[in-house]
């Protein structure tokens, strides 16, 4: 009993740092797992705070460009009205069923967002109390953003598509072939496509946008453009390098995206396995 | 010891928020942000018993890890660098570090650049291997390694020659 006294005296130092070490790689370990890095999260009342305040000064300085990004999404919704208006009302038969919407939107504003890191987060000013919850969709009026990891009351915390521990369900815009988003960490805008297979029509500068087979966004949100692509080294998949719609270095405000019917089916999912 | 005591406290404080707030941002060239914060460990005093720098190596790590949500990549560099910190005092500054006579601002240019020098590449080694998580990637690391610790070690000069108390 003695000696084991004397040996954690004698290497309390040793012990303490393998302890303190052993403690900070399990934390590096969950991070590296979507899903699982509960603890150590800027979404709380501290971090979240501060980030908060100092992006009420920071915001000052992107007004003029969220502005633009408004004004051009008003623009676009107009002419998306016009467009709906300018049908002939009595040869459209509209079935009121259909105007249940299953997906509910909500605004909030980043105040930290990294794109320099492999794994990426974004924060935002929103979180349980506003009824954000994790796995809600992240966009903004161009394109994804991420998908929201863990909420604290007031904050939320977003995991990047700029993250390596990421994939999103997309497709070609011309046909209905899927393959998954993925980033290699390398350029804040460019994202890899992979999976999509080799019989899919894919040409420079088409259009990806998401899939819906998520459930997490809704089907049609634009992802980007393809910049190039390669057959893959067995020849049967491809990798296409997408060009993001948005810019991530400077995102702003976002939309998160609920999905009522979620829960729903989940349930069905479950059941059948 | 009152006074050590403050301004250390406030030495802590005042770097965790230049990190995260500003540092961190700065991404010169896409990828290279210093990470200035180590040199709240490399001022730690010098005869400060080894469990206590252990352990505010950690929590200054840990402080960082929660605003960058970076697991504990920081608080594992940190602690490591902490464990370390006897011998490389030992080795840079030889004999007088072991009849604890020398302050930190009193040594040799040459010994704390070679102080400085050694525990920041060590620490910003252990800090990419654990972001980055993957040896297939042992380039991307030691390229990361070696411009941030360029970044560091010229602001960790810099900055404490500024400092530095006129007698």
């Amino acid at each position: 009993m003695g000696q084991i006294i004397n040996f954690l005296i004698k290497y309390k130092n040793t012990l303490l740092f393998l302890f303190l070490f052993g403690l900070s790689i399990f934390f590096t370990i969950q991070s590296h797992s979507y899903h699982k890095s509960k603890f150590i999260s800027s979404a709380n009342f501290l971090t979240g705070g501060i980030y908060n305040w100092v992006n009420n000064i920071d915001e000052y300085f992107n007004l003029e460009v969220y502005n633009d990004r408004l004004v051009e999404e008003n623009r676009w919704l107009r002419a998306r009205i016009m467009q709906l208006n300018s049908k002939q009302r009595d040869t459209t038969f509209t079935d009121t069923n259909s105007y249940k919407n299953p997906y509910r939107f909500r605004a909030a504003r980043v105040i930290k967002n990294q794109y320099a890191k492999r794994d990426n987060y974004i924060l935002l000013n929103k979180g349980s109390n506003d009824s954000i919850q994790t796995d809600f969709g992240v966009i903004t009026s161009k394109g994804v953003v991420g998908i929201v990891e863990e909420t604290s009351k007031n904050y939320s915390r977003v995991i990047s598509i700029l993250n390596t521990n990421l994939s999103v369900s997309v497709q070609l815009k011309k046909s209905q072939h899927f393959g998954s988003l993925i980033w290699n960490g390398k350029d804040p805008n460019i994202v890899q496509l992979t999976e999509v297979p080799r019989l899919a029509p894919v040409k420079k500068g088409d259009t990806i946008i998401t899939n819906g087979r998520s459930l997490i966004f809704p089907k049609g949100i634009p992802v980007g453009v393809i910049q190039d692509f390669e057959l893959d080294q067995n020849k049967s998949y491809y990798t296409i390098n997408v060009q993001l719609f948005n810019d991530m270095t400077n995102i702003g405000y976002v939309y998160v995206i609920e999905n009522k019917g979620m829960a729903e089916l989940k349930k069905l999912e479950q059941a059948n396995e | 010891m009152n006074s050590l005591l403050i301004s250390n406290s406030v030495r802590f404080i005042l770097l965790v928020l230049v990190q995260v707030l500003i540092l961190n941002n700065i991404n010169f060239l896409g990828f290279i942000n210093p990470y200035f914060y180590v040199l709240f460990i490399l001022l730690l005093p010098l005869n400060m018993s080894q469990y206590k720098v252990l352990f505010l190596s950690f929590l200054i790590g840990l402080c960082i890890d929660f605003f960058e949500d970076s697991g504990g990549i920081n608080a594992a560099a940190s602690v490591f660098i902490a464990f370390l910190r006897p011998s490389i005092l030992k080795f840079s500054f030889g004999i007088s570090y072991e009849h604890q006579t020398i302050r930190y601002y009193q040594t040799p240019v040459t010994q704390r650049f070679t102080y400085i020098s050694i525990l920041v590449l060590i620490h910003h080694f252990i800090l990419f291997s654990l972001e980055i998580f993957n040896y297939s990637y042992i380039i991307l690391i030691l390229k990361k390694t070696l411009f941030s610790s360029i970044f560091t070690i010229l602001l960790i000069v810099l900055i404490t020659t500024l400092f530095q108390k006129r007698r």
